[in-house]
């Protein structure tokens, strides 16, 4: 009796913080939703009106959503993979017994993951300069003319998503890393007994080994991927042409920039949907795949 | 035993890769502190400069002179070290009482807080920002630190550390007549000491990189924080290449240092809270 007291008074504050500043305004952006919230219901609450479905018709019936919805699967579907093949090739080299001075080389490779988007995104948006970037000097000393990176509505995305995979690779590094570690090392001494050389000790071994790392690793970077939003705002600005406009930034713009909060929850939502979506895809893939 | 040709070859493929993938990785960090110390102007050549001709502090002059840095780093710091303190507190008491203590419906309250993880936070911004605004705290810190005050990855994390301490030590304090917070404060909080690092470590790294919800929160340019505040430079001063990198210092260097001495906890962290409980 005591301890389910006690038990009760020590969630309470985390709970309620989590209650009142996330639940709650969860519910709310629901119902929010479903109304016509603007920037004069904003000023006084009684210009509220409820519209039933009409921000979510809207929405489909919008060529900026269907483009911002676009721009963030074209984010995901390039960068996820991406991101992954670059994370598993590093730490197969890191995990290699052959590799010298691990201690640096992880911690080199993690450095990306723990700086501020902001700012490196203003790093990457001079790296990428059209004039006076780094990549365009590398790019000349190989014969091939000037791209203008952010400028062109082709090349916007794909240096942005150049950038995502640069920044976070060293995330899924180290659980692919832990992945390794973990499978057993007579099944490489069984494959060598066979000849096998590393190859197909990867193909057959390795990769089956690590399918459960991999379908974790893969929902979570899809979900962050599809939280695009810091990079195209300082990087882009959305352009050019609306190439980088994803769906959280459509959200911000519609939110706070118009003032929009309704249909923005919608924005919102139609996101939350298409995570959902997308997360359970992935898994029943991997269970028919036999992966758990 | 390999044949001999094998020895060498791999070695040398294996440590140059690594090379290059390190140098890809630290390059626009190094070359960021080295166009922070350039003349203005300097770094708009090409091909790009790489090293400063003649290192000045004038980036970093005007913009702690100039452009506010010093009050943005100010509002950075006190709001994530304002996140870091509580936040470690209250998920400390929630993931222990979760591990430790039985109360009813406990199980069924965890289970749904993991459930709400897959719920983006962005959903409850709109919200939020009315409530707050009802509240009177937009342009606060506290209300920029809402969001992070409480985190269910966080409970998650001290939950999974603290259900290896053992019962007996609990049950003998108990016998002892202690109190359950006299417990928590002096056998627990000890116990956890190393979860409680990483705790904290995630929680000041997120508070200070965080940016979508301090760009709402905070439109007031005194109480910006630091990536809100380059943010908005970096649209000004899009030429100015040279104060960019500068502000970017600023931004980045702090918390890659509090990396750097405590990435034995951030990286142990990484990967309680990755495999699944």
């Amino acid at each position: 009796m005591r301890a389910s007291l006690a038990g009760w008074a020590f969630v309470a504050p985390a709970l309620s913080v989590i209650l009142l500043f996330f639940a709650l305004p969860v519910l709310a952006a629901f119902a929010l939703s479903v109304t016509d919230f603007d920037i004069y219901a904003l000023a006084d609450p009684r210009n509220l009106r409820f519209v039933g479905l009409d921000n979510y018709i809207g929405l489909l019936t919008n060529p900026l959503f269907w483009k911002a919805l676009g721009n963030t699967l074209y984010f995901v579907v390039v960068g996820v993979p991406l991101s992954i093949a670059a994370s598993l090739t590093a730490a197969l080299l890191l995990h290699s017994k052959l590799a010298r001075f691990k201690p640096f080389f992880r911690t080199a490779l993690f450095a990306p993951v723990v700086t501020t988007v902001v700012a490196v995104a203003v790093i990457w948006r001079y790296l990428f300069h059209t004039r006076y970037g780094v990549m365009n000097w590398l790019l000349s000393l190989a014969g091939i003319a000037p791209i203008d990176w952010l400028g062109d509505p082709h090349w916007s995305m794909p240096t942005i998503i150049l950038f995502a995979v640069w920044k976070n690779f060293g995330y899924n590094m180290i659980i692919f890393i832990a992945g390794l570690q973990a499978i057993p090392e007579d099944l490489y001494e069984a494959a060598r007994i066979e000849g096998a050389s590393w190859w197909p000790q990867l193909r057959h071994v390795t990769l089956p080994m690590l399918g459960p790392v991999m379908l974790l690793v893969s929902i979570l970077t899809m979900a962050g991927y599809f939280q695009l939003f810091a990079e195209p705002y300082v990087m882009t600005l959305g352009g050019p042409l609306q190439s980088t406009v994803s769906v959280l930034y459509m959200m911000y713009e519609e939110g706070f920039k118009w003032w929009n909060l309704g249909n923005a929850s919608a924005v919102a939502f139609m996101l939350f949907l298409l995570m959902t979506a997308t997360t359970s895809g992935l898994l029943w893939f991997a269970r028919r795949k036999g992966v758990e | 035993m390999k044949p001999l040709r094998q020895r060498w070859m791999p070695a040398v493929l294996v440590n140059g890769a690594l090379l290059v993938v390190a140098a890809i990785a630290l390059a626009p960090i190094v070359w960021m502190m080295l166009v922070s110390f350039m003349q203005p102007g300097e770094a708009s050549h090409f091909p790009p400069p790489w090293w400063p001709e003649k290192p000045t502090l004038h980036n970093y002059g005007e913009l702690f002179l100039r452009a506010g840095m010093g009050r943005y780093f100010v509002n950075s710091l006190v709001i994530a070290t304002g996140v870091t303190l509580v936040s470690v507190l209250l998920n400390t008491l929630a993931g222990y009482a979760f591990a430790k203590l039985k109360f009813k419906g406990r199980e069924r309250t965890f289970r749904a807080l993991l459930a709400a993880l897959v719920i983006p936070a962005q959903v409850a911004m709109m919200p939020l920002f009315l409530l707050l605004k009802q509240m009177g705290l937009v342009n606060t810190y506290f209300g920029a630190m809402v969001t992070g005050l409480a985190s269910i990855f966080g409970i998650f994390l001290v939950r999974q550390y603290a259900r290896s301490l053992p019962d007996e030590l609990l049950e003998a304090a108990r016998i002892d007549g202690a109190g359950e917070v006299r417990i928590f404060f002096q056998i627990v909080l000890p116990a956890l000491r190393p979860i409680l690092v990483t705790l904290a470590i995630f929680a000041f790294l997120g508070a200070w990189n965080d940016f979508m919800w301090p760009l709402i929160v905070l439109g007031d340019q005194s109480m910006q924080t630091l990536p809100v505040a380059l943010a908005t430079l970096s649209r000004e001063h899009v030429q100015d290449n040279e104060l960019m990198m500068a502000g970017a210092v600023v931004t980045v260097i702090p918390v890659l240092l509090l990396f750097l001495v405590l990435q034995r906890y951030y990286l142990q962290g990484l990967l309680v809270g990755s495999v699944k409980g």
